[in-house]
């Protein structure tokens, strides 16, 4: 049936050495729990989650320790039973080396589970499921930890054409995805059933790279019971080519179905959505056993005697997972990924977490430190190799101009950052870098503008405010005046009654009224801090008034500079 | 330590620039074989001074002198210079040329990857303007006696008469402008002693050299088809219309497309990525427009080739056509452009 499947190119796109083989030979094991267990808090995209437990308690294991912060959030779970022994600061597996809230458990060893419920997502509404899915922790596996809730909505049509799985796993060295396949296909393949449900999607088309035979015959095998299930051609397994990053989201939407999704737009909008086989694998676990997210599948490979693929529980520390694995002595880095996009990790005792596909070794020797950077001389090397179709030589021209605008203009927001550029570059210029802070200068800008525009409005209320409150004394004000003044007038009248003309004596009233103001004011506006001194400190008044008249006259000629 | 990719492939800039070295090999070995080992006398002295030239200026300009001086850019340069300058040329012109092509051309614009013109067009527009005589002195074809071609540059250049003859450009451009002789173009074509059996006797052959190392630089993805197709065809079709209208008067596109420096340029000189265009359609329109002013100056100007020139004037024009022939990013590809 794959055969049938017209498929579509992505532009550009790398061919590396993939190095695929070497963590494949052995089968999935359960990595040992470890000591101690650091879980961050904040592992997916969206609000960091509240802490939920407190140093002391005991907790089980698949109990939750972070409840999501809002809806575009997600929950955090021990991953295994244990005493809490701290909540605090650690350090965060990103390249960033900053700390963030972690969970630190003792586990105690029994590994004993919270009380597992089934969800009955048929009998629940699709808001209900998408709540339990949320608290079951479930984000995606691919990397991105986007929350799995957010996406398994229909939008705005109520239903899709085609679900993807995305088993495509297109960055060298990384396997995870490859022998999940293999190890068990039917069960994602159960996940994608229920994705499909909610999703009310017409097809569902997996998509893996041509260079994982093992893995495509497993889920064809799988794909085909379940249409025999359901009585339907709905699952269909698709080989794409080999081609970095055919992975990406949006490159494997484009080869398996030719629809684009444009940047910063919903696929759903264009009646598809894409998600890891790891994570249709998680749906599975949640909905139909009741177990939230603790564990994952994560290639240890690169600089190591052998690699292989842990199951390994969230808080694990990286530098277990590489200690199974042999590690080279010449080893001097931890890469969280590939060496496509992988994050260099501030130190190998940082935690395997949610995104964590991949624990990469590296050297010198394998990953040696580029050649000095060249200039750019306009090959088109990496506008033939970006996968979104950009020049990336002009945004690097304007990116290292800080001319941010233009940089904006050649659509920089469209980058992924897949290092394909920075890959073929034969001037060695690391591209991607030059992205990342083009974008971050940018987003600071963004933040600090809306400072600014946050300021300038309270500013202008104030002027606003101050505006309104001279202009309400200036009524009182005048209603005062106007009060007094037919006051005056009565009482005039009734003095003028017997007496003299009542038009003098108003006029008379009226200056003395007016000279009792102005003199009333002249008190207000005299400085009352040099009126009425004593002897002593007019003398000390003079003495410094004199040594500011000699402070002018010194710096009279520098004045005069500065003219 | 780096960020990520942590691994990159294996290429640099060197490798592309020996690789368009290696691509000029043919078209010399031709040279050569019907003019003489002259030409192999001017290489050395361009890529000498270029060499020189690029080193001082490096070091003037405070930039790691050996990595760029082994990046291979100063001597692509060079070796075009040579090759489009005339080799029986005393040494200063080429030192001369070179010399500008380097320090003024590509250092003062900011060295390799900054020079908003063809260093090497710029040489030779330079030298023609100023030298025009020197610059028409080809040698004859199967003249190829070695000691009077380095007397020749390095020494007295009165034996140079017997040495010398117009290019074939220059002779059908002398029998053209001459009503009387015009009615034979035809049998003046057919004199294989000048014009061989496309585009004049030897330069067809250097012409098929550089069009074998063309189809190298394709084969090697240094570059892509468009700039070399969209020239050829250009020319191909500009020169085949006019001949068709007015065959006694306008030479045809085998001759055009096999004299002179189109073959070089078409594959060598209008694809230098640098002064050159970007974009897939930029590409197309760049190649296209030298082709066109190639043949207007050819046809109607008074300088023996006009590819110099018309490659100055589209650089002028590059980053505007850059800048209108923006190809449409990932998921803004309707036909409406910018927003789907």
């Amino acid at each position: 049936m794959s055969a049938l499947q017209r498929l579509f190119k992505f532009h550009g796109g790398v061919k590396p050495a993939y190095n695929k083989e070497a963590s494949t030979g052995l089968p999935i094991a359960v990595a040992p729990t470890p000591t101690l267990l650091v879980i961050p808090l904040h592992q997916s995209i969206g609000g960091m989650p509240r802490p939920l437990v407190k140093a002391g308690e005991r907790v089980l294991k698949g109990q939750r320790i972070g409840g999501a912060d809002g809806n575009a959030s997600s929950a955090v779970h021990a991953s295994t039973s244990g005493a809490v022994v701290a909540v605090e600061m650690r350090l965060m597996p990103h390249t960033s080396g900053l700390s963030a809230l972690c969970v630190v458990i003792e586990p105690d060893g029994r590994d004993e589970w919270i009380a597992r419920q089934p969800f009955d997502f048929r009998k629940a509404s699709p808001t209900q499921t998408r709540d339990y899915l949320r608290d079951a922790g479930v984000v995606g596996l691919g990397g991105a930890v986007f929350p799995t809730h957010l996406k398994l909505n229909p939008g705005k049509h109520g239903k899709l054409d085609t679900l993807v799985l995305n088993g495509a796993e297109c960055e060298p060295f990384i396997t995870c995805d490859d022998v999940l396949m293999r190890e068990r296909a039917e069960t994602i393949l159960k996940g994608a059933i229920i994705m499909r449900e909610m999703l009310s999607a017409r097809q569902v088309l997996i998509g893996i790279e041509d260079n994982k035979p093992e893995a495509i015959a497993a889920m064809e095998i799988a794909a085909q019971a379940a249409n025999q299930a359901a009585g339907d051609l709905a699952m269909q397994v698709v080989s794409v080519p080999t081609r970095y990053p055919a992975g990406g989201a949006k490159q494997l939407i484009r080869v398996l179905t030719g629809i684009e999704v444009p940047h910063g737009k919903r696929s759903t909008d264009y009646g598809v959505q894409c998600f890891n086989v790891g994570t249709a694998y998680a749906v599975y676990e949640a909905i139909a056993l009741g177990q939230p997210l603790i564990s994952r599948i994560v290639t240890v490979a690169g600089n190591v005697g052998q690699a292989r693929n842990y199951e390994a529980l969230f808080g694990t520390p990286m530098r277990d997972l590489v200690a199974l694995c042999d590690p080279l002595p010449d080893s001097d880095r931890v890469i969280m990924g590939g060496p496509m996009m992988g994050l260099l990790m501030p130190g190998d005792e940082v935690p395997v977490v949610k995104a964590t596909n991949c624990v990469l070794v590296g050297s010198r020797k394998l990953f040696p430190p580029p050649p000095p950077e060249m200039p750019c001389i306009r090959c088109g090397e990496c506008a033939k190799a970006c996968p979104a179709d950009l020049q990336p030589f002009e945004m690097y021209w304007f990116s290292r101009a800080k001319i941010f605008g233009k940089a904006q203009e050649y659509k920089l927001f469209d980058c992924i950052e897949c290092g394909c550029c920075a890959y073929v570059c034969p001037s060695h210029i690391p591209l991607v870098d030059y992205y990342r802070f083009a974008k971050s200068e940018i987003w600071a800008r963004e933040v600090d503008k809306e400072a600014a525009d946050i300021a300038r409005e309270r500013y202008e209320f104030r002027l606003l405010r101050e505006e309104r409150e001279k202009q309400e004394k200036a009524a009182k004000l005048a209603a005062k005046t106007a009060a007094g003044r037919e006051k005056a007038a009565a009482a005039i009248a009734e003095a003028a009654k017997p007496a003299a003309t009542p038009e003098d004596d108003t006029k008379k009233a009226l200056i003395a009224a007016a000279l009792e103001r102005a003199k009333a004011q002249k008190e207000q506006v005299h400085p009352g801090n040099v009126s009425n001194l004593t002897p002593e400190q007019e003398a000390e008044v003079t003495a410094i008034e004199a040594r500011r008249a000699e402070i002018r006259e010194m710096a009279k000629p520098h004045l005069r500079q500065d003219d | 330590m780096n960020n990520s990719p942590y691994f990159l492939k294996p290429a640099s800039v060197q490798s592309v620039m020996l690789r368009v070295l290696v691509a000029l090999l043919p078209g010399i070995a031709a040279y050569v074989w019907f003019f003489g080992a002259a030409i192999l006398v001017q290489i050395v002295l361009a890529s000498v001074t270029a060499l020189a030239a690029e080193a001082v200026m490096l070091r003037l300009r405070d930039k790691p002198v050996m990595l760029f001086l082994s990046d291979g850019s100063a001597l692509v340069t060079a070796w075009l210079i040579a090759l489009t300058f005339p080799s029986i040329a005393p040494w200063w012109l080429t030192v001369l040329g070179t010399l500008l092509a380097i320090v003024v051309a590509k250092h003062l614009y900011g060295g390799l990857g900054q020079n908003p013109f063809n260093p090497a067009m710029v040489a030779f527009a330079l030298m023609i303007v100023a030298y025009p005589l020197l610059m028409s002195q080809w040698p004859k074809v199967d003249a190829t006696d070695f000691a009077g071609q380095w007397e020749a540059i390095f020494g007295s250049r009165q034996i140079l008469d017997a040495m010398t003859m117009a290019t074939p450009l220059d002779a059908l451009r002398t029998v053209l402008r001459d009503p009387e002789q015009r009615a034979m173009i035809g049998g003046i074509l057919g004199s294989k002693a000048t014009f061989g059996n496309v585009g004049g006797r030897g330069w067809e052959w250097i012409a098929t050299g550089y069009f074998l190392g063309g189809l190298y630089l394709l084969q090697q993805r240094i570059i892509t088809w468009h700039m070399p197709t969209a020239f050829l065809a250009t020319l191909f079709v500009v020169s085949g219309a006019f001949a068709l209208y007015e065959p006694d008067r306008f030479a045809g596109p085998g001759f055009q497309l096999f004299t002179g420096g189109a073959m070089l340029a078409a594959f060598f000189i209008v694809t230098d990525p640098v002064s050159g265009a970007t974009t897939p359609r930029g590409k197309l329109i760049f190649a296209a427009g030298v082709a066109l002013l190639t043949w207007i100056i050819r046809t109607f100007g008074a300088y023996p080739d006009g590819i110099a020139f018309a490659v100055l004037l589209m650089n002028i024009a590059t980053p505007l056509i850059d800048m209108y022939t923006q190809p449409p990013v990932f998921g803004h590809k309707d036909k409406r452009g910018d927003s789907p």
